[in-house]
């Protein structure tokens, strides 16, 4: 008896002390685990295939890749058609995200628990999961029907994505504010708009621009696929033509380096201002 | 610098980076021939075109079964590929994280690799693999499983690098092998985290299965582009509900998963 109230709490299995117990979240990890595992062997066997000459292929593809990476060259166009082409896109992803920062800016100021009142805040998240539910590339398509396919379709439907994004960041960097800095404001008469503009802002501005250049590195990609999905210009849209039109991976190849070396440079240019950020 | 001297040069510094922002977009509306009026004006007639015409009527409900198992297809597509690049991921973030690497050449490879994966736009893959595979669901898999291993990679060594120096400290320690330090130390640290980045990525998966899907002839992203051909809209208006339908249902599951589980 004596020993057992001495081991309360420990959990012994054949005289051995048990170092792993079974929480309710441990349990949950290993079904979760065990079903996607079942799922990833049985999924395979769901799908239909068309005839695939495998052997062919993986042949076909190795030779794809090494025409692509080995030996790019410009044939259809230019060396500085394609630096043109990248400065249409990051001015496409850069549209997008400037518009859509202003526009979360605002929405962020009614969705944040400690601005704004409940009702408003969960209208927002609710029309930003639905926006955020359809695909970039449909809300393009869906643009381009009355606005006709081009920068404005692209810049409008990037731009969707970015708000429902960036509203959801900003948002919760301005929950962090201490509520006190606020409670001290409205106490010595401050208006709404007084503390937004001299504590909210101040206080998360090293946020907002980290959060805004990692949305910017992410549409450049975005607006690449639109290039290329929708036909909304940029560079690519020219590696569509050069892939499905021309047949040209010597081409395909070149572009991809150029498009791969200005994302690099936009990730490192995130990374550093995000170090900057945090250790100021 | 007096607190007057000092709040005027933030507010001259605050003006000059707006004015920046301010002629770096009209340079950009330059480049594109972005008309930031015609992009207001064509907001109200295309919510009023949403309400007309996206309606999916009697006719596009014939279509219900196509677009179901299209659907299907894409959601299988999204978890294997996210399942199936989360196990590589897992490696190649072992050896790329700095807790857990073997040496540093083989973690600045590992990194290098996973960075070259993330940033080569997922549609160069897609149109260079569609030539060699065809219209199939192989390319679409293969397409989405290399993007996502990427983001995986970054993710994952972000993941470890946070959870669980402390504890590989303690068991390097008492003596424990390096495999018994990974599989006792890290992975027990790191799996909810981990688990909560693959559920993300499924959600991702399953809108750029779209995109992927529209270049490489699978899933629903075909069906989308078939019927937008077609300006059969009421069935695209039925394909366009039952993407936000399957993609919140997950989100749903996923934050409930996540909520269990962190």
């Amino acid at each position: 008896m004596t020993q057992v109230s001495l081991l309360q709490g420990i959990h012994m299995k054949n005289g051995k002390i048990k170092t792993r117990t079974l929480t309710k979240a441990t349990v949950t990890v290993r079904a979760v685990i065990i079903f996607l595992s079942i799922f990833t062997f049985v999924g395979p066997f769901l799908l239909k295939y068309a005839a695939i000459d495998w052997p062919t292929a993986i042949v076909y593809t190795l030779d794809n890749l090494k025409m692509m990476f080995l030996q790019p060259a410009f044939n259809q166009i230019t060396f500085s058609t394609a630096i043109t082409q990248i400065l249409i896109t990051l001015s496409l992803a850069f549209l997008a995200t400037i518009l859509g920062a202003v526009l979360s800016f605002f929405l962020a100021i009614s969705t944040a628990k400690n601005l704004a009142p409940a009702s408003l805040s969960n209208a927002i998240i609710a029309f930003n999961s639905v926006i955020r539910a359809v695909p970039t590339v449909l809300w393009v398509l869906i643009f381009a029907i009355v606005a006709g396919l081009g920068a404005v379709a692209a810049v409008l439907g990037m731009m969707l994505h970015t708000m429902a994004y960036l509203t959801k960041a900003y948002a919760e960097s301005f929950e962090e504010i201490e509520e006190g800095t606020i409670e001290a404001l409205r106490a010595a008469g401050a208006n709404w708009w007084h503390i937004i503009f001299h504590c909210v802002v101040p206080q998360s501005a090293s946020y907002l621009v980290s959060w805004t250049f990692l949305r910017f590195e992410t549409n450049y990609g975005v607006a690449i696929a639109m290039g290329a999905a929708a036909a909304a210009g940029g560079i690519g849209f020219e590696l569509f033509m050069s892939s499905s039109f021309y047949y040209d991976l010597h081409e395909v190849g070149m572009i991809t380096y150029c498009a791969l070396i200005v994302a690099i440079v936009l990730e490192v240019m995130a990374l550093q201002i995000k170090k900057h950020l945090t250790t100021h | 610098m007096t607190t007057r001297n000092f709040l005027r040069m933030k507010k001259w510094k605050m003006t000059g980076i707006i004015m920046l922002l301010l002629v770096i977009t009209y340079g950009s509306s330059m480049v594109t021939n972005f008309n930031i009026w015609q992009g207001v004006k064509s907001v109200p007639g295309t919510i009023t075109w949403i309400m007309t015409n996206l309606i999916p009527d009697a006719e596009a409900m014939a279509n219900l079964p196509k677009v179901l198992s299209r659907l299907w297809e894409t959601i299988v597509l999204s978890v294997i590929a996210s399942t199936t690049a989360a196990v590589f991921a897992f490696f190649f973030a072992i050896f790329g994280s700095k807790t857990t690497q073997l040496n540093r050449p083989l973690a600045f490879c590992t990194r290098l690799i996973a960075s070259i994966f993330r940033n080569i736009p997922v549609v160069a893959w897609a149109l260079v693999l569609v030539i060699s595979f065809g219209h199939n669901v192989v390319t679409g898999y293969f397409a989405l499983f290399i993007s996502t291993f990427g983001t995986l990679v970054r993710m994952f060594v972000e993941t470890i690098d946070e959870a669980s120096a402390d504890g590989v400290e303690a068991l390097n320690a008492t003596g424990a092998t390096y495999f018994q330090m990974v599989f006792k130390g890290v992975l027990p640290d790191t799996m909810p985290q981990m688990l909560s980045w693959l559920f993300y990525m499924i959600e991702t998966n399953i809108r750029s299965a779209t995109l992927i899907g529209l270049l490489t002839g699978t899933g629903i992203g075909y069906l989308f582009d078939l019927h937008y051909k077609r300006l059969d809209y009421g069935t695209l208006g039925l394909i366009t509900l039952s993407i936000i339908v399957i993609v919140i249902a997950i989100e749903f599951t996923s934050n409930k998963v996540r909520r269990m589980i962190l």
